[in-house]
């Protein structure tokens, strides 16, 4: 038997779970092994999944027999593998952690019993959409994901919280009918709606028509991503949710509308014709986001811009079309997953030590706390893209394959990463300063908690303050963030490999449509190296 | 294809009141213009299947190429699931702002509000230094804000309001103002911005 043939597991797992722990809504000890045995369960079929794509090749799954390109069909190649195994061990996580919060909190200031079912749909529907080979399922995937995200950012219904989930939700929704709207414009120029066979017909229209529909797809996966003309929801709505919310939503959900976009580029509308526009994008959110996170002084809120300014980094990969590039946005679409979400854990931990997560009333935390420090120095500097980490290898081969290309627009993005890297690492600094590094007599408005006797080491109020499952599942994120530098050569060599695949495209087109496809050669001009 | 007019048309208009409803401020038309803008939506997926037909996979005898398109149907199906479970939810959320705020207005973004009016100062990198550092601190202007409190008080001089210093200057020989100045009302009020760089 296949083992890609399991692929579908990946979404039925999550799905199972929710119902499980559905029906188990009264019992919390159940629900928590239930929803953290079926996750661990699906990251492990996951890296079975990942494994048997390793070194290169494709598998397709033709749900209910259906024969593509009139049946749904989920794809497994480098790419998508790679992405449900980061974002499934991200996931895990964040799971353990907010068990861990809804024990220490003893469960009363948000329904958490709803919290476990939504969870792990969202889950469902993040596999979904990164195994879909499916435009509308792709939308379907979206769907899930979302209608999940809308319930956990507004758990609790506390007034902050539904003032975001109404930006959020209607900002989302909006996005969701222009996906659509391209979806049936899309089934109206060519009759289908599978990628694949999308890939043939799509070549075939005139320029103008494919423009068109290649523009509305980029707009719809542009907000989901937070491109930048179209980010602003993101900082407004993300941090008001539950740490573990908020977590778990910056690693993903824009990652998962970058995902879209990287097909939409490679494989629907291969060629360079938007790359210009794109890379202007890139810069502009590059710089406006990280711009942005230097007014803050609240540290979810900075993390919120800088996830906005990175998002430019993978846009930028995306935009430039060549092996190299697209490498590179891959490794650091994995990367910044892990970083992203382990900063948002440490801020919570942050919130809960410190008693807020406004740099104006923290202050001397790391004579509080050291493990609370390396937990955010060592992804804060991740982020920043300092040497050993794994940032700064994403950011380097960003920049080489920038140079490579040498276009003059090229040269301004190479230009543009470097200084928001630079920019990157003063706010986080400013971060580690005043939160960790300056006496608490010194701060502003230092919080209360701050000032007070220091507790000995195990003390009952030190286990209060931070339970040990949450620092455990922080610290776990955090040492997946240093794995992935130091196992930097193999990933970056998948990398490498699923660039190269999807650029191609044929193997993804004959993995779904059957060998001996003619493959329509992809109008490159330039940078298709 | 053949599309069908009046489809269109209806389309058109939903799509131009959705529009125009997502732009209130209120909620609840916000989530009016969000279902017409999904019912538009669905009426466009509608006619990417073309004229209507005969109903598809009836039987085996009719001609396939009279058949309707049966996807668009489906992903109808599935369009309208989606935007039913979207909008019970944002009633939801509807009620509960209602129930909260006890209005049907998007609210401010408080913290957003509060670094967007927060000056360019930046109280470490920014703050005010001393001019006079030596132990025996003169009670003089910059020193210390607490130590010389900037005076405001004015006096009446000539039919006009100077401030106390300004007159006083005035008053020094050479300075071209030959008018005699009565001290009269001094007005002792104090200004409320004496400690305006401390914040």
């Amino acid at each position: 038997m296949n083992l890609a043939s399991l692929a579908p597991l990946a979404v039925v797992l999550p799905i199972l779970g929710a119902a499980l722990t559905f029906l188990l809504i009264r019992h919390s000890r159940a629900q928590r092994a239930v929803s953290i045995a079926l996750l661990s369960l699906t990251l492990l079929l996951e890296c079975l999944l990942l494994a048997s794509v390793w070194n290169g090749g494709t598998a397709a799954v033709n749900i209910g027999g259906w024969v593509p390109p009139w049946g749904i069909v989920l794809v497994v190649d480098q790419f998508s593998s790679l992405m449900l195994v980061v974002s499934s061990a991200v996931s895990l996580a964040v799971l353990v952690y907010a068990t861990g919060q809804g024990m220490a909190d003893g469960d009363q200031d948000a329904p958490v019993s709803i919290f476990h079912p939504t969870y792990l749909i969202l889950v469902a529907g993040v596999s979904n959409a990164f195994l879909s080979g499916d435009l509308f399922n792709l939308y379907v995937g979206f769907e899930i994901l979302l209608t999940a995200s809308y319930v956990l950012m507004t758990l609790g219904g506390t007034g902050p919280r539904i003032r975001a989930g109404v930006t959020y939700v209607v900002v989302s929704v909006v996005s969701s009918v222009l996906f659509l709207i391209a979806i049936a414009m899309v089934y109206g120029a060519t009759g289908t709606i599978n990628m694949a066979d999308l890939a043939i017909k799509l070549s075939e229209l005139d320029q103008g028509t494919k423009t068109l529909l290649h523009v509305m797809l980029l707009v719809a996966f542009g907000i989901k991503a937070a491109v930048f003309p179209l980010s602003f929801w993101l900082p407004d709505s993300y941090p008001t949710a539950p740490a573990p919310v908020t977590a778990v939503f910056a690693g993903l959900l824009t990652k998962v509308g970058v995902y879209a976009m990287v097909r939409t580029e490679t494989l629907l509308f291969p060629g360079d014709s938007l790359n210009t526009p794109l890379m202007v994008v890139a810069l502009l959110t590059m710089v406006v986001g990280i711009l942005g996170a230097l007014a803050q002084s609240d540290i979810k809120r900075l993390l919120s811009f800088t996830l906005v300014s990175h998002i430019g980094y993978m846009v930028f990969g995306l935009a430039m079309s060549s092996v190299a590039g697209l490498a590179a946005a891959v490794f650091y679409v994995a990367h910044h997953i892990t970083i992203q979400t382990s900063l948002f854990l440490v801020t919570g931990l942050i919130e809960r030590r410190g008693g807020s997560s406004s740099v104006d009333r923290l202050a001397g935390l790391a004579k509080l706390s050291p493990l609370l420090a390396l937990l955010f120095f060592v992804p804060a500097m991740n982020l920043a893209g300092i040497p050993p980490f794994s940032g700064f290898l994403g950011k380097l081969g960003l920049m080489q394959a920038g140079i490579g290309l040498g276009t003059p627009l090229a040269y301004a993005l190479v230009i543009g990463g470097v200084l928001t890297s630079l920019l990157t690492l003063l706010a986080v600094a400013r971060v580690w300063n005043r939160a960790f590094w300056r006496k608490a007599e010194d701060a502003e408005h230092p919080d209360p908690v701050l000032l007070a006797v220091p507790v000995p080491e195990g003390g009952a109020t030190a286990v209060r303050l931070l339970p040990r499952t949450m620092v455990g599942s922080t610290l776990g994120l955090v040492v997946l963030g240093v794995a992935l530098t130091l196992f930097a050569g193999p990933l970056f060599r998948v990398a490498d490999q699923s660039a190269a695949a999807m650029l191609d495209r044929s193997a993804y087109i004959q993995a779904v449509l059957g060998d001996g496809t003619p493959v329509p050669a992809a109008a490159l001009s330039g940078g298709g190296k | 294809m053949t599309v069908n007019l009046t489809l269109l048309t209806v389309m058109g208009a939903l799509y131009a009141c959705g529009i125009y409803l997502i732009l209130e401020r209120s909620l609840t038309r916000v989530l009016l213009g969000l279902m017409l803008l999904a019912n538009a939506t669905n009426l466009l997926i509608l006619a990417t299947g073309g004229y209507a037909g005969m109903a598809p996979f009836f039987s085996k005898d009719t001609d396939p190429a009279s058949y309707s398109d049966p996807l668009p149907q489906a992903l109808i199906l599935t369009s309208i699931v989606i935007s039913f479970a979207v909008t019970a939810f944002m009633l939801g959320i509807i009620y509960r702002t209602w129930l909260l705020a006890r209005q049907d207005d998007i609210q401010d973004d408080i913290e957003d509000r509060r670094v967007a009016e927060t000056p360019s100062f930046d109280a470490e990198d920014d703050a005010v230094i001393p001019v006079e550092t030596s132990e025996f601190p003169l009670p003089m202007r910059g020193s210390d804000s607490s130590a010389a409190p900037e005076s405001t008080a004015t006096v009446e001089a000539g039919g006009r309001t100077l401030l106390a210093e300004h007159a006083a200057q005035e008053e020094k020989p050479g300075s071209g103002n030959s008018a005699p100045v009565t001290d009269t009302g001094v007005n002792t009020e104090k200004g409320t911005d004496t400690d305006g760089g401390a914040k």
